[in-house]
Order: structure tokens, then sequence, then C-alpha cells
């Protein structure tokens, strides 16, 4: 919303030279956020100028040499606009003068000495939107009254200024200058004036009627509050007394509230007097013509937008409905809109004639002949409207009608424009309204005390100085008998106050927010709790030399499935930014491989990343057994972790393999409490994208938490290892308290045991065997070698172990130690058909 | 014979003198006191003379045995220790060369401002929670008073996965989560950190990015504004130092009411205006309020007991601050140069 101050001064007794600085950041105080505050013609030095003399410049084919009188002097200025001449009364730039985008100084032209600058509108720093064809051909070219001498930003009417307020979407209220009025009001402790609504209404004959009985009685019983009733007809076509208008209303939608119409006959169309066309520039709006400019003034004041048909393009109705499947309408911008059952539209009963709240429809528009006036102002369903122009169009007008409207403006606005439509068009107002009204006009009466007040804001509030707030607020207010209860009247412009707590957020923006000191709260001492493990994890892989990561989940669909074995369906974004971020990732390691290829191609080959976070799918669901379900999708919390180039690093560095990346799986598993839970599964269940001879999957208590692997060379031909484990899956595996055991006081003794197998065996296989043979008294076996060439027959491989054997409570004699040995190699022999190598 | 030892004696300290090394030693040795050494071969003649000669001989014999050996023993440690200093002068390393090390590791800035504010809020008694990153479309915001068609929800561009659920645009999803799985409907205090995502990429925002979500709930007349103002003091202070000032705006949340925007004094030109603060001197860095009545009875509090405040802000801009970082996409785009810096303790 852009606050003209001089718009503001219709409604607002202001200081001529309010510092619109104070006033923004004060707004500010109280919750009105501003973007800019400054002057709607932001330059200085300038004057009224005429042109007294204009030759060709000697050394140009374009630029001409003026003399121009500025009242004390008679100066001269090199101008190339192409319609400056003899006799025309200009705007001067002069030495000095500071516009928008340039600052002038006195000059040489080609030999010809220059003592300001002749201004286009443009110079002067005025919308594009706001020129006319001529203005954007040259210099401005200003009216024979203009005074020489003078201040052409005064003579123009544009010494305005203009605040860009960004409201919060509650504060519908805020978006008319008599909404902006009673905020300003509140701040400086002024009174808002009262908007003129008189018109006299005629008879279809041309005849002035009198209403002034129904006038007085409609007043008398009026229930609205404040400075805005009592003004004209308006409490009178609020009453049940209005008269009626020949005009037919049919309103067949729950989603229209409130429908007013009003004729208005033989309208003069013309330009807009300046004032009207000042306040709607500076207000951000382009003057078209005086009715129209009227309907716009209007709804800038009010904040109820209105719309105008030309009353002879209508079949003496209106209708307002939910537009049919494809509907058809051409809107006032020449545009064809295909409508659907969501939007409301408004029809003569034989044809869509508008938008209802979003925008008129191009058949029915004011024009330069129009003669006579159909005024409309209603309120329709805000959620619809919004559906509907964030589909089609925003406007103005549907950005009002999405906040919400009060009911009282809507008939205000209609009086209004009637008013200025007398005035400015020479309109005659056909007496009698057209009404549909399903609203409640009524102030909203809030029960409060001080102490609910205090309580919520932890202060100490007087009561007096609570009421104050009320009353500068224009909020009138009822102490209950008791005195602990004070009922206040809100007006039913303030359509954000509906309960309690919005009185306090009053009273908290108006007694100040810095008033009132912040507070330690006394609550029960507790310990609080977080998640420790993923931080352990986090440390853990920090310490290994890994880099965490924080990449995002949104991927391109083939990135989405990358590392999964592609047999789920990814999650996708219903209306993505781009492609490349449409669908959810499945995996994180997806996203680290990302990671690794946006590092290569900056020649970063040494990569060691890991990352925490989430990944994503749609669970299949049994169509037979499960009714429709859209809901199935699975959230997983995941560790996962790339590693390529060096690891060690220094004279003997050690580039990363399949065993270093399986080392700091380990690593964090047995940190994690796993050790010896944990097995490296090869299956049909790894992943595709995997080296098939370098991945396994990672499997906890026979679970499957995870897979490990080189990624494979079709897809990398370097060599990038990647590991993810499920910690949803894992973490969900108990694990006891870490605890002491003994250990062994007697010796223990140390054999190496080196057996020749099949390539195909699986030293973890032989492990097993180990451990289950060895029992007890077999402390531990370490594989210490691995052996294939010369000596070995084809096919197989030697592997060595260094196993520990000993007990708690003795020595254990030879003949012991050997028959656990004995029965290692048997159960080796037996099992894999191992030979003992000597 | 006493002359003959005497000679065999003088013979060996004479040799002894020129012995350089270990093995000469050893040879010597054995030449004057082996088994078949002449000392010994002297003992050996003994028997040849007369009983009472004997003990003078073998005391000559022994005497000398004795002082050769000690000669001997002391030259031996000497050039044991000469060789010892030899070899490790052999061993010598260059000590400046480099360490065989393991690639440096680090942790995320954001994943840092995450724990640091955790550390603070735990050490305070609240709880930190976490909810899904894929939200339903109730707690992301209807169960916050933000029925479907309202406005406000235009403040917060939305990635829709279906009409019903979205990638969650705000931690205050987990809001609701806390109080409805709270069935004894005791007192609250958490925070949440997470990621939150919303429909917007451009150089000042991510399409994802981190939040933190505080929300207190106490019986009525507990917990009051002037709380939620201590509070976020102490949390900004510790954040940005202690000459950080706080400015409360009225403001307009549906979830909250009355509603609050906080300002902190600029971090970069401590209030004086610059261009990161847009010459105000202020930096809009949290949202926050009182919970709003509807929002806590949608979610099992009655509002007529309970009362509250909650608080968001965005993590990456304090990030940003704390560690000097001027573009927020370098948060996202995980070069391993940038990443590496974040790899020590943090004071």
């Amino acid at each position: 919303m852009i606050l003209s101050t001089n718009f503001l001064k219709d409604y607002l007794e202001l200081d001529e030279d309010i510092d619109i600085n104070e006033l923004a950041e004060k707004m500010t105080s109280i919750g009105n956020e501003y973007d800019s505050a400054k002057k709607f013609i932001d330059a200085t030095n300038l004057i009224i100028g005429k042109v007294t003399d204009c030759k060709d410049h000697p050394d140009s084919d374009h630029l001409h040499v003026c003399r121009v009188d500025i009242g004390s002097k008679v100066i001269q200025i090199v101008c190339g606009a192409p319609n400056v001449r003899k006799g025309l009364k200009v705007i001067v730039a002069l030495d000095g003068a500071k516009l928008p985008e340039k600052e002038i100084k006195k000059s040489i032209i080609r030999g010809e000495e220059s003592n300001g600058m002749i201004c286009s509108i443009a110079e002067l720093g005025l919308d594009n939107k706001f020129l006319t064809e001529a203005d954007k051909e040259g210099i401005h070219e200003l009216e024979e009254d203009a005074p020489i001498g003078g201040d052409p930003v005064k003579y123009l009417g544009w010494d305005d200024n203009v605040i860009d307020f960004e409201l919060t979407t509650n504060r519908g209220d805020l978006l008319s200058i008599l909404g902006m009025a009673y905020e300003v009001g509140t701040l400086y402790g002024k009174k808002v004036k009262q908007i003129n609504l008189e018109h006299i209404s005629y008879d279809k004959n041309g005849k002035a009627v009198d209403n002034k009985e129904k006038i007085k009685k409609a007043n008398k019983e009026a229930k609205s509050e404040g400075n805005e009733k009592l003004n004209g007809e308006l409490e009178l076509i609020k009453s049940e007394d209005a008269p009626k208008l020949d005009f037919r209303l049919d309103i067949n939608t729950e989603n229209c509230s409130l429908f007013l119409a009003r004729k208005v006959l033989n309208v003069q169309i013309a330009e807009s007097p300046k004032e009207i066309k000042e306040k709607l520039m500076a207000s951000g709006i382009r003057p078209i013509n005086n009715v129209v400019d009227i309907s716009n003034y209007v709804m800038l004041e009010t904040g109820q937008p209105l719309h105008f048909y030309d009353a002879d393009k209508l079949h003496n109705m209106i209708e307002v409905k939910m537009a049919k499947e494809n509907e058809k309408l051409t809107t006032l911008d020449g545009q064809e809109r295909t409508l659907t059952t969501d939007d409301i539209v408004i029809s003569d009963g034989k044809r869509a004639i508008g938008l209802a709240g979003v925008m008129g429809g191009f058949d029915t528009e004011i024009t330069e002949s129009t003669k006579n006036v159909i005024i409309e102002t209603a309120i329709f369903d805000n959620v619809k409207v919004r559906k509907t122009s964030n589909k089609i169009l925003r406007s103005e007008a549907s950005n009002r009608f999405e906040k919400g409207l009060d009911p009282n403006r809507t008939y205000m606005a209609m009086e209004r424009a009637c008013h200025l439509l007398e005035k400015y068009a020479y309109g005659k107002v056909l007496d009698g309204i057209s009404k549909y009204d399903k609203t409640n006009k009524e102030s909203k009466k809030i029960d409060i005390t001080v102490k609910n007040i205090n309580e919520v804001l932890g202060t100490v509030i007087a009561k007096k100085d609570i009421l104050d707030v009320f009353t500068k607020l224009g909020f009138e207010y009822e102490i209950k008998k008791d005195d602990e209860i004070i009922t206040v009247i809100v007006p039913t412009r303030r359509i954000d106050i509906s309960i309690k707590e919005d009185l306090i957020e009053e009273v908290g923006r108006i007694y100040g927010v810095d008033n009132i000191p912040g507070r330690n709260m006394i609550l029960p001492v507790k310990k609080g709790t977080y998640d420790r493990t993923s931080r352990e994890i986090r440390n853990k892989m920090f310490n290994l030399g890994l880099n965490e990561t924080l990449t995002y989940v949104l991927v391109n669909e083939e990135e989405s499935k990358m590392f999964t074995n592609k047999d789920k369906e990814s999650i996708k974004i219903l209306s993505p930014l781009t492609e490349e971020k449409s669908v959810l990732r499945q995996s994180v390691t997806t996203a680290l491989y990302k990671t690794y290829n946006y590092n290569k191609s900056r020649s970063i080959d040494n990569v060691s990343l890991f990352e925490l976070g989430k990944s994503f799918y749609k669970e299949d669901t049994d169509k037979k057994n499960k009714a429709i379900d859209s809901d199935n999708y699975v959230e997983e919390y995941k560790l996962a972790c790339l590693m390529t180039g060096e690891y060690f690093t220094g004279l003997q560095t050690k580039n990363v393999d399949f065993y270093t990346i399986k080392g700091v799986t380990e690593e964090v598993l047995d940190y994690l409490g796993y050790n010896g839970r944990y097995s490296f599964v090869v299956d049909s269940s790894l992943k595709e994208d995997l080296h098939p001879g370098k991945s396994a999957m990672i499997s906890v208590n026979n679970d499957k938490v995870g897979f490990i692997g080189r990624v494979n060379p079709t897809i990398c031909k370097e060599e990038v290892y990647v590991m993810e484990l499920n910690l949803d899956k894992l973490l969900a595996k108990q694990v006891g308290k870490m605890k002491y055991k003994e250990y062994s006081k007697f010796q223990s003794v140390k054999k190496d045991l080196a057996v020749v197998v099949d390539n195909k065996v699986e030293a973890q296989e032989l492990q097993k065997v180990i451990k289950s043979n060895g029992g007890k008294l077999l402390l531990n076996s370490k594989i210490f070698d691995l052996y294939t060439g010369k000596g070995i027959p084809e096919g197989k491989k030697s592997i060595a172990f260094s196993v520990e054997i000993g007990a708690n409570d003795r020595t254990l004699t030879d003949d012991e130690i050997v028959a656990v040995m004995t029965k290692i190699t048997e159960g080796l022999e037996k099992k894999f058909n191992a030979e003992l190598r000597s | 014979m006493e002359g003959q030892v005497e000679k065999i004696k003088q013979s060996a300290l004479a040799e002894i003198k020129d012995i350089s090394d270990l093995q000469t030693l050893e040879s010597i040795k054995v030449k004057y006191l082996g088994k078949k050494g002449e000392l010994t071969a002297i003992l050996k003649t003994m028997g040849t003379l007369p009983a009472e000669e004997r003990p003078k001989v073998g005391n000559i014999v022994n005497s000398a045995k004795q002082e050769i050996t000690e000669k001997l023993e002391e030259l031996e440690e000497k050039l044991k220790k000469e060789e010892l200093a030899k070899k490790l002068e052999s061993e010598k390393i260059d000590v400046t060369l480099p360490s065989d090390k393991i690639k440096k590791g680090s942790k995320h800035p954001l994943t840092r401002i995450i724990e640091e504010i955790e550390d603070l809020f735990t050490s305070m008694g609240y709880d930190v929670v976490s909810g899904p990153e894929l939200e339903t479309d109730e707690f992301c915001y209807e169960r916050l008073n933000l029925p479907k068609g309202h406005p406000a929800r235009d403040m917060q561009d939305s990635f829709y996965i279906t009409p019903e659920y979205v990638l969650r645009t705000q931690t205050s999803a987990v809001q609701a989560r806390a109080m409805i799985a709270n069935t004894e409907k005791t007192p609250i205090r958490i925070i949440v950190p997470g990621k939150t995502y919303r429909r917007e990429d451009d150089a000042t925002h991510s399409h994802q990015f981190n939040q933190v979500e505080g929300l207190v709930i106490d019986e009525k007349g507990k917990i009051s504004f002037a709380d939620l103002k201590g509070t976020l003091e102490i949390f900004m202070k510790h954040m940005l130092g202690d000459d950080t000032k706080l400015r409360f705006r009225p403001s307009y949340f549906p979830f909250t009411e009355p509603s609050y925007e906080v300002d902190v004094s600029c971090f970069k030109c401590k209030g004086s205006g610059c261009n990161l603060c847009k010459q105000t001197g202020w930096i809009e860095l949290l949202g926050s309020g009182m919970v709003h009545p509807n929002v806590l009875e949608m979610n099992g509090y009655d509002p007529e007991k309970y009362s509250g405040f909650a608080f968001g802000t965005g993590l990456d801009r304090l990030a940003m601050f704390k560690y000097g970082i001027t573009d927020i996409r370098l948060l996202y785009e995980n070069d391993v140069r940038f990443l590496q810096q974040f790899d020590r303790m943090d004071k």
C-alpha cells in the first residue's frame, strides 16, 4: 500500500511539513513496516521557465540553443528535445539540481554554454505508466498559466510524499486512506475527519427527490459507531426503508454476502481534475478518465473495490453465480479467460460480464461514449477471490477482497462514488438502491479485564492507560458495574479484531512494546534432552577425517533413484521450481555423489564426505487390501558417506579403497556398540549403481541396514566409494551398556595358522568357523596375510590367521593348546576343504 | 714367575690402549683372560710349583687378571656408548618433513550453529525435538490456525506433494505435534531445529534452509510476553554478542496473538547503518508471539488454563554472520575448500 501524505491530509489534520521518516518509523513501531519513504518527485532546484528564444545549435543537427526566462534572469540552455520551441513554458533543472538519475551541472555543449536542463517528466522520476504519448517523446509542456519562476512540482500538484508500506495480511483495513488515517491518528492523537457522502437523488424524470424525513428516521435508528455515521443517505440505504431501484439482482451463490447497485445518469466523460489525478498517481494508479478514476479513487479512500458498468450495455439486471466449467469471459484488458466452477462470475442474465473481485468484463466497461453508470459495491468470499486471482490476475481489487471487507464500508463507498460522480462527472444519482445483504454490520463487543491484559503481556499497566489506548484507537467502551470488566466496542472496520487476545495485542502495540521490559522466566529446573546419538555419530565421522555436508533433498527424477534398487516410486513436487529440483531423493548418497561431481569439476579430487540426513520414497500399496492411500510416504534418517582420493596424507599417501570405507563403517558401528553384530553380505540385493565385485550390503543382527561399495565404473571411472546406513533401522537395535569385562591374569599363546582354500571362500566365513570351533579358549583371531601365486594352485588362495588362545583361570597346557588348534583346523578342513599350509 | 706375570700384564695393558672397536676388545679379552689365554696358562702351571709358593703366585695372577678385566670393562663401556651414539646419529631424520595424517574432517557451519543453540536451550531445561520434513497440510498449516485459502499462506510459498502433503515450510509444524504427543497436557519447553523448504530460489533465498522453533507452554499466568522478550534476549545475546539489542515490532502470524517480529541491532555495523541492514541499523531475525488460543485449543490444551509463547528464526543467516559467510549458496554447494575450514574447536 502506497500512502500519499497529501491524500492522508484529506482525512487527518497533519502538520504541513510532517517528517515522513519519523511517521514511517512510528508506524513501524506499531506493526506497520515500510519499504521506502520519500518525496513523490525526488528532485531539487527545479523552476518554471519560459523559452524566449530558440535557435538551432550551429554545430549540431538536433540540438537547440534556448534562452529561458526563469523570472529572476534569462539563462541559456542547450536542449535536444524535438518539441522545444519559442514561447513554451517548461520545467528547468538549474545548475546543481539533483534528479533521480542525474545531477545537473553548468557545461559547454559543442561550444555553447548550457546553464541547466529543460526536463521531461521521465527525468523527474515519474513512472513510465503515467506518461502521455507526448511526454514520452520530449520535454514536458506546461500550461500557459504556469507562473514563471515558480516551483513546477508544486504547480503540477506533485509536491507529495509517499510511503510504501508492507502490511501484514490481517490488516486489510489499512489498504485505505481512511484506515491509515485512523492508524496515524492514533499515533499523533488526531481525530479522523468525516468523509463527504452528500449528493442529490433524482427520480426518473430528473426531479430531485426529498428523502429528508426517511434519512432522519434511519439516522435515529442507526447502530453504527464512530464518526462514519449519519452522513448523507448512508443510514437510509442501509435501512429496511431504503428506496428501491428498478434493477434486478439475482444472487445465486453463497460466496457473495453483500451486493449493492445504484444508477447514475448522464455522466460526462472527461479528464479528471488535477486533485484526483495527482492523488491517484501518487498512489501508483494511472488516471484514465473522470468516471473510471472515481472508482479507483473511492477504492483507495475506503478500501472497498467498486465496479462501474455502462448501464446501457446491461439488461437491467445482474446475476452473481459460480461460473460453469470452461465458461469464457473477455476481461477489460481484452484477454479471453477460461473459468471454472470455482470462480465467482457476474452476469447480466445473458452472458458473463465480470469476474467477481478480480476484473470487470470487456463488453460492459466504461467508454468514452458511456452515459449511464451502474455502480457495484459488493463483498465476495475472500478465499474464492484469492483462488481466482492467483490463477488469473492479482489486482488492487482482488488484494482487498482477499483480506476481507467491512460491510459498512461497502455502503459508504457506494455513497462516496455517488457524491464524486455528481461532483466531477456531473451525473445525476437515481433515487433508490438494489441490494442483497446477508452481512452483520454491528460492532463487535469484547469483554476484557486489566488482569487479562497484564497476565499475557507480563506487565502492570494501569487501567486508565489501557482505557487511553482504546480511546486513541477510536474504540468506544463500557465498564460493567463490578468495575472489572471492560466491554470494548470494536468498530467493524477492524475486521482483524475478534477475540480478547487481539485487544491485548492492540494494548501492547499502542502502549509501546519498548515500554515492556523483558523478564527471566522462573520455571522448575530440569535437564534438557537432545539427540545425543546423532551428535556422537557426527563427531565420530568428523574425527575420522570426513567433511560434513548439507545437501539438497530435491533432485531430478533419475538422481532420486540412484543407489537404490530402483523398485520404489519417488515422491514428486506438484509444481517444482525446476526439473532439477523436482523429486525427493531416495538415498542421501545420491546427493553426496552430486557433491563429489561438483567438487571434481572444480579439480578437487580428494573428497571425503558424510551427511546425516533424510531420504524419502512412496510405499507401494496393495490396492486390493488397502483403500486408496496417497499417505504412504516413508521418510528415513540416514548416515551416508563418500570417499575418494587420498585418505592418509603426508609423504606416504594412501588412496581410499574398499577397505578404507569399510574401516570407517566398522568404526562407526563399533562406536555405536554393534561390535561383533554386523557382517558384510554379498547377495542379490546389491545396488546396480555399485561395482558388482566391490560392494556389499551391511547387515546388523542379520537385518540389512545399509550398503557399501565402489560406485559402478560405468557411472564413474574414478574410484569413488560410498556407504549408507539407515539409522532408523540401525538404532532400533538395542545396545547394552558399556561394562568392564575381566581380562585374564594368565598368559595366553599366539599361534599362526595358514590355510589354502578356494578363492571364492570369504574370509568372514572362515572366521566364523574358527570362532565356533575355537570355543571358549579362543580369545581372538586375526587375518594377517593373504597370498595367491607361486606355490598356490590356480583358483586358490592362502590366508593366514593369528590365533590367540588362553583362559581366565589358568595357563593352558601344551595339550590343551594343541587340542584347540586341531579342532579349528579340522573345522576348516571339513567346511571349506582347507589345506593346512606349512 | 712374578716377572712373567708382570710382563704379560704390561703387554695386555699396552694392547688395550690401542683398542678402538669392540671386536678387537673381545679378541684381546680372549687372548689374555680366555680359557686358553696367557694368564690362564700360567695358572695351569701352578701345579708344578711348591705348595708354599702357590698362594702368592695365585694372588699375583688374580690381581693382574683383575686389573686387565677392569681396564677392559671400562673400555668396553666407552666403546659401546660410542657405537650407540654413532648408530643413533646414522638414524637421524628430518623432523620437519610432513606427518602421516588422516585427511581433515569438518563439521558443517549450520550444524555448529544448531549444536550451539541446542546446548544453550538444553541448559535452560528445554528439550530438543524433531518432526517429519514431509509434513501434512494439517500439521504444517491447519493446526496452526492457517486454514486452507488463508491469505497468510502466501507468506510461505509451499512445495506441495499432494493437496494434503507438503515439504514443511516452517519448523512450527512440530508445535502441534508436540502438543498432541503430550497426552498428559503437562507444561512444554522445547526447541525444534531442522530443515525447511519454500518455493523460492534466488541470491538471498535457498529453497531449502534451516530454522529453529521454540515453544513454551505452562499454566495460564506463568508465561507472558515479558518472558518471551527475556528469553529471546538471552538467545540473541548468546549468539550475536552481549552488546546485541533487540527491537520487538507488533506483527501478524496466524499461530500467535499477540505477534511480534524481532529485529536485532545490525551485527555488522552495530546499529550505525550499513549495506547489510540497508542503513536501518536493524536486521529482522525472528518471528514470535503468544500462542494463539485457537492453536492451543486445536491441539488439546485448554486456552483458559494454559498459555505460552513461541518463536522461530532462520539459522542460515546466523551461521553466515557468525562465520563471515557472504553468500548463502556457499552453505549448500559443499565445496570441499569451504567445508574444510570448519575443522576445529570453536570458541
